[in-house]
């Protein structure tokens, strides 16, 4: 007992010495990371107010927020985030639905995958934005084609993830399950879907990435309207501030979309490894 | 009763991995099967679970063919192979989808009880140690109450001393509901603490040896000269098994055949 007593404080106090460092490294981490981008744009506001640079064609950030809430106050900007959300959103689902569907029947299914998965890697070749032309012959200017270029970007990603997340489960928990004689769906259900999980959740996610990156194609070919509309015009005007505006919007849309992703997968995926998290990720 | 009646399986490449393999297991009764790498074991044990289909022969449980896993049959492999994305408690209950919620609940609290892991009841698999995820996998074997278990070298990626707090807590755990235990191993030390009757396998293809009674009472004292006896003869038995001048006894007839021994 009288030998305890000094042991245990001494570890209770480096216990104490590193939760300290923990908790203020909790807060300083995220500021760590927007160090760069704030100097750089207090840099470049500095720059201009002090009349060393004109700022036309690289706007400060002052000049840009501003036309951002120009442009809200209008009530533009709502008009065309929402065009531009709504054909990411639809191409998107569309996407999801048909790589999810045609990379579980190939994971699944090996007849399926030696007929169906020659056709999709050619296809996957060729550079997605080669269909423009095509799509726009076939399905018009508006609305379609553009759902449909964004749609076969999702597409690809996705199928690929559920594919091979589908043919990488571990044979060894599929046999637990059919020790305990599950078939079919229940197989699907408590053995397949939870194993493919994770990397289907970052299939969504790099899909979601593309999806962006494909409205964007989609509005600069031709739209009156969008994010993308935004940044055409404002080249063709000469208004480097828009531009800049409808990209800051792309850079917070696109992460609050991919923040959503992960925030609704989260209670699904806790079992993981906190590898990434635990590194403060 | 578990009948094994000319067990044989010969794999696609032309491979015999088990050549007419019969022996008949009383219910309750501990088996050890021991032998060189290559002697069919596992291919026997796979076949008894229904996870694999014999070439030729039959594997009957009271008197009904097993083709398929069943539900009176429960598999312990090497690995726990817990399903990551389940709790403890959930993986101990995988098997109890049949049942209603509290009565599973019920059953599962008690067999976390029983292995000592009650305290683990929310935890995720890969928060536990190796002896702990193999005790979860054990529970969620024996909560279904099988009538024959069968566990693939279930020790051997296990340390020494959570190996034999294993064994023990595994005999501990039979004595409950006295299932079939077959066991396969590759260390003799294990095959004598836990056994009724070894079976010594020969490889290529894998075939019955030799089987030695175990008559000794439980709990088993480790260090006793008795114990020693019995392993040494099971060594004996391995090394003629191995030793190819040595000619097979005759293992290959049909249940109820005397043997010569």
């Amino acid at each position: 007992m009288i030998s305890d007593a000094p042991a245990l404080q001494q570890t209770s106090e480096p216990a104490e010495s590193a939760a300290a460092p923990s908790r203020v490294a909790r807060y300083a981490r995220p500021l760590l990371g927007l160090l760069l981008p704030l100097t750089l744009a207090l840099g470049w506001e500095l720059v201009v107010w002090l009349g060393w640079s004109n700022g036309r064609l690289v706007p400060p950030p002052s000049r840009v927020f501003a036309t951002i809430a120009e442009l809200a106050r209008s009530g533009e900007l709502v008009r065309h985030i929402v065009a531009t959300l709504w054909r990411v959103s639809l191409g998107f689902a569309f996407g999801v639905v048909a790589g999810t569907l045609l990379g579980a029947v190939s994971g699944y299914w090996s007849l399926a995958r030696r007929l169906l998965d020659p056709t999709v890697q050619a296809l996957r070749a060729i550079p997605s934005l080669a269909w423009v032309p095509l799509f726009i012959l076939w399905l018009g200017i508006f609305e379609t084609s553009k759902v449909v270029l964004i749609a076969v970007g999702v597409f690809f990603p996705v199928y690929l993830g559920v594919m091979g997340a589908i043919l990488s489960v571990d044979r060894k928990i599929v046999e637990v399950g059919r020790t305990f004689r599950l078939s079919g769906f229940a197989m699907i259900r408590r053995i397949l879907l939870p194993a493919v999980l994770p990397a289907y959740v970052v299939s969504l996610r790099v899909g979601l990435g593309l999806g962006w990156m494909f409205v964007v194609a989609a509005e600069l070919i031709g739209a009156s309207e969008g994010l993308g509309y935004l940044l055409l015009d404002g080249q063709q005007l000469g208004k480097p501030a828009q531009i800049l505006a409808a990209i800051v919007i792309f850079a917070i849309l696109g992460k609050l979309t991919d923040w959503l992703i992960e925030v609704a997968a989260a209670p699904f995926l806790r079992w993981q490894d906190a590898f990434g998290r635990a590194k403060g990720a | 009763m578990l009948a094994l009646d000319r067990v044989s399986k010969t794999y696609p490449n032309g491979v015999a991995a088990l050549a007419r393999f019969s022996a008949e297991i009383r219910q309750g009764e501990i088996i050890a099967i021991i032998g060189g790498s290559g002697c069919g074991k596992s291919t026997l044990l796979r076949a008894i679970a229904g996870l694999d289909r014999a070439s030729s022969g039959t594997v009957t449980l009271d008197n009904e063919a097993i083709a398929s896993p069943h539900a009176k049959i429960g598999i312990i492999f090497q690995e726990p192979r817990l399903l990551p994305w389940l709790s403890v408690a959930d993986n101990i209950g995988f098997g109890l989808a049949d049942l209603a919620a509290p009565e599973r609940r019920e059953k599962v609290a008690r067999a976390l009880e029983r292995v000592g892991l009650a305290d683990k009841a929310q935890a995720w698999p890969r928060e536990l140690s190796g002896g702990q995820a193999q005790r979860v996998a054990i529970a969620r074997a024996l909560v279904p109450q099988p009538e024959v278990l069968l566990l693939d070298e279930p020790f051997s990626a296990l340390d020494a001393f959570t190996r034999r707090d294993l064994q023990d807590h595994l005999l501990d755990l039979w004595a409950d509901t006295r299932p079939t235990l077959i066991l396969v191993t590759h260390d003799v030390d294990e095959a004598v603490v836990l056994a009724d009757r070894v079976l010594v396998m020969r490889p290529r293809p894998g075939r019955l040896f030799d089987q030695i009674e175990i008559n000794l009472a439980r709990p088993r004292d480790r260090h006793s000269p008795l114990f020693e006896n019995f392993k040494r003869s099971v060594l004996t038995s391995l090394d003629r098994s191995l030793d190819r001048s040595v000619p097979d006894r005759d293992a290959t007839q049909g249940p109820g055949q005397a043997m010569w021994w």
